[in-house]
């Protein structure tokens, strides 16, 4: 166990270091100069601006600088907002990602494994069509959509409703939260619903059901502790992905609902060529996305240790 | 034992008859996926829509750039006639008698006239305890406690019940509402509204000129004539909607086809020598694989978007597909290297080895034909994935840019004016949804018919 763990978290290690390099290079030769402004600037001062920011050194030289600072967890500085690092805006806005991440993944996850077993239980009856049904409409259709008819439904309801029932962009409360984070977990939940249908469908047909049914076992405690259990591993193995997915979700859920977390941030920095804040959150996005899917691995292996031996 | 002991067989009529006629693995395939209604009905609207995208503009012969000013944002059900315009002729409105009743509000609110973009009159009755009245315009419907929109201007006696709107009109639906004021000029509680439908107004000469009509002469002011017809409306600028979608569905199409046939062949290509010759050769490919598959795979599209930077008239195309086809491989690669693993120890390909196959043949007739099925269901849950990426990269600004447009481009666009004109939305999410869902249903299908598992467990 300690081995496999150790090995992931080379690999995971040597990942992070290629995504921080990649970046290093492709932002250095990106056309455009951080000096380049309205304003023009004398030799002088471009000379002693280029001093200070450490650009009059050798591309190998900087590149060592970088990668100290990022060790360091020094990710570098805004070049649209002055005084404005990256680091205040990963402390400030990335918990409040993290908090509508969380929700919707918990949303998803039970969301998925208990529709997803359902369908199974009632294989061909009306619950089960209707489900799939809706899980197909969840997976076509883009997520960008789910989040402005989102929106749309909920000020119809409050306006039906003649009151703010649920507040329709914003943050603070967790009224803000609920729909977003429903909205963003929708495409994981449908996925996992799809995933959880397959695993508990070879279940129900398994050895081991039938002899717990045959043993006179209650059905309540046959779904929650034979089929139930053993159809959820799957499930864990792709909670991994379906964290990038509800990450990178997360810049369009953010930015319709106007939530100020870390991927609106992103998106606004790459609009408006903030290379100083994409380089210092695509490298932080990276290592957290790496961190994640080896957590669930190593998680997966506690509970299934056939994977270990891989 | 001479060679006189041995009689060939001859082959004739003890041969067994066959109940069937034979079918090749496609052929077996194909009656199964016809058999799936849900898969073909997908497989049909799937070329419909290459139809749509590839025939439909030697159909609809309008310029999906060219932007029609005089209707920008209209749904396809507006109305699209325009007047020859009249000379302006001053109003002096309308006096009404002192009212009588209690009501709070207009009991009517109509219309004096055309209603054109030169001028739009209204007149409503009085009400008795009113001593002027505030006039809103709106473009939404103005709903009960928010506000009623623009304030366009006031009359200052009980019974000046008239007023003219000439601010700067547009061709679309309005609605006005006129609400009441006391001697202190605050509004009463109750409103009336009324909703205007506003028709252009225009010259002859410039209708002759945008080729809107053949002949002046016939034409006299007031008259009324139709302007272009967009099934599907226009958009912002005025573009459209059809046309758009038609361009909209080359690009999206094209990336979403394209990008998955190109890394599907690259992973089968890796695939196939990984697992062919095993080993350590099959373990460092396989390392690298598994790296690849680690990168995040949006910031690293988004990076690879900035790296090759678009240029002005560039549509951000071909950096996207470069990026699709360099992250996407390994999933394709790990699937057809596990299959060519398997296949390696299958019996037929051990028979034919005994039988003096080399090892070209062996590899290009038995073994990656019998990867296919996996190959091709890999290629159709690719391309709904592409077609999703596509549209979220071009929905967050990373993506093909304008004016060049893709789906996903144009819902980026739409969804700034979802509430006033939704159909500048609804259309390309549409279109988006039906084709990954034909996508998705026609992968489930292609993956029930070409498992050849089940064809013994029927």
């Amino acid at each position: 166990m300690i081995r496999y763990v150790l090995w992931r978290l080379v690999q995971g290690i040597i990942t992070v270091w290629f995504i921080a390099t990649v970046t290093f290079f492709v932002m250095h030769n990106l056309p455009g100069d951080p000096l380049l402004d309205e304003k023009a600037v004398s030799e002088e001062i471009r000379a002693s601006l280029e001093v200070k920011l450490g650009l009059d050194k050798h591309i190998v030289h900087q590149y060592f600088i970088y990668m100290g600072n990022m060790l360091r967890g020094d990710f570098g500085i805004s070049f649209q907002y002055q005084n404005r690092s990256v680091n205040d805006i990963i402390r400030i806005h990335f918990p409040v990602s993290a908090i509508l991440g969380i929700l919707a993944i918990v949303i998803a996850g039970f969301g998925g494994v208990l529709w997803g077993a359902l369908t199974a239980l009632y294989r061909n009856r009306w619950p089960d069509i209707v489900i799939i049904l809706l899980v197909i409409l969840g997976i076509s259709v883009p997520s960008f959509v789910f989040a402005t008819v989102g929106q749309l439904a909920l000020v119809t309801i409050n306006k039906i409703a003649g009151v703010q029932v649920l507040p329709v962009a914003g943050w603070g409360t967790i009224w803000h939260m609920l729909i977003p984070a429903l909205v963003l977990g929708l495409g994981t939940m449908a996925f996992l619903v799809r995933l959880m249908r397959t695993s508990m469908l070879e279940i129900v047909s398994s050895d081991f059901v039938r002899t717990a049914r045959a043993k006179g076992v209650p059905m309540a405690q046959i779904f929650s502790r034979h089929q139930l259990r053993n159809a959820v591993l799957p499930v864990i193995t792709v909670l991994g992905p379906s964290i990038a997915g509800i990450t990178t979700g997360g810049f369009v859920v953010e930015n319709v609902f106007g939530i100020p977390g870390l991927g609106r941030y992103f998106v606004l920095a790459v609009q408006q060529n903030d290379y100083g804040v994409i380089m210092g959150t695509t490298v932080f996005y990276g290592a957290f996305l790496v961190l994640m899917v080896i957590l669930v691995d190593i998680l997966y292996a506690v509970i299934d240790p056939r994977v270990r031996l891989e | 034992m001479t060679e006189l002991s041995f009689q060939p067989v001859s082959l004739g009529a003890d041969v067994e008859e066959r109940s069937r006629p034979s079918l090749s693995y496609w052929q077996d395939a194909w009656m199964r996926l016809r058999a799936n209604k849900r898969a073909f009905a997908s497989l049909i609207v799937i070329v419909l829509m290459l139809m749509f995208a590839f025939a439909g503009p030697w159909l609809w012969r309008i310029d999906p750039s060219s932007q029609d000013l005089d209707q920008t944002s209209k749904p396809p059900w507006a109305t699209r006639s325009a007047i020859i315009a009249q000379s302006y002729e001053p109003w002096e409105g309308v006096k009404a008698e002192n009212p009588v009743g209690d009501h709070l509000a207009p009991r009517s609110l109509d219309v004096v006239g055309d209603a054109t973009t030169t001028s739009v009159r209204l007149t409503w009755d009085a009400v008795p305890s009113a001593e002027g009245y505030r006039i809103y315009r709106n473009v939404l419907r103005p709903l009960a406690g928010e506000p009623l929109g623009l304030p366009i201007g006031r009359t200052n006696s009980r019974v000046a019940v008239s007023f003219e709107d000439r601010l700067d009109l547009k061709p679309t639906r309005y609605w006005y509402s006129v609400v009441a004021l006391d001697q202190r000029g605050e509004e009463f509680s109750e409103t009336t509204s009324v909703a205007v439908a506003v028709t252009l107004t225009t010259t002859a000469e410039i209708a002759l000129e945008q080729g809107w009509i053949d002949d002046a002469s016939s034409l006299s002011p007031g008259d009324k004539f139709q302007l272009p017809w967009h099934p599907l409306g226009t958009d912002y600028l005025g573009r459209d909607m059809l046309a758009r979608l038609m361009k909209g569905a080359q690009v999206s199409l094209f990336i979403g086809l394209v990008a998955p046939f190109l890394f599907v062949i690259a992973g089968v290509i890796y695939g196939s020598v990984s697992g062919f010759f095993g080993g350590n050769v099959d373990h460092i490919l396989m390392r690298f694989a598994d790296f690849v598959i680690a990168l995040p795979f949006l910031l690293f599209m988004i990076l690879f978007k900035l790296l090759f930077g678009i240029g002005p008239g560039e549509s951000g195309v071909l950096p996207m597909m470069v990026a699709l086809v360099l992250l996407s491989w390994p999933g394709a690669a790990r699937l057809v290297r596990g299959e060519i693993l398997q296949i390696r120890e299958e019996g037929y390909v051990e028979a034919s080895r005994l039988l003096g196959t080399k090892t070209p043949r062996l590899i290009f007739r038995h073994m990656i034909p019998n990867t296919m099925g996996v190959v091709l269901v890999t290629f159709t849950f690719a391309v709904p994935s592409t077609i999703f990426t596509e549209a979220f990269l071009s929905f967050i600004g990373m993506g093909v840019v304008a004016p060049t447009p893709s789906w996903g481009a144009m819902c980026f666009d739409g969804i700034k004016t979802m509430e006033t004109t939704p159909h500048e939305l609804i259309f390309p999410a549409l279109f988006i949804s039906v084709t990954v869902l034909a996508f998705n249903l026609l992968g489930d299908g292609l993956r029930d018919a070409l498992d050849t598992r089940m064809r013994y467990a029927e």
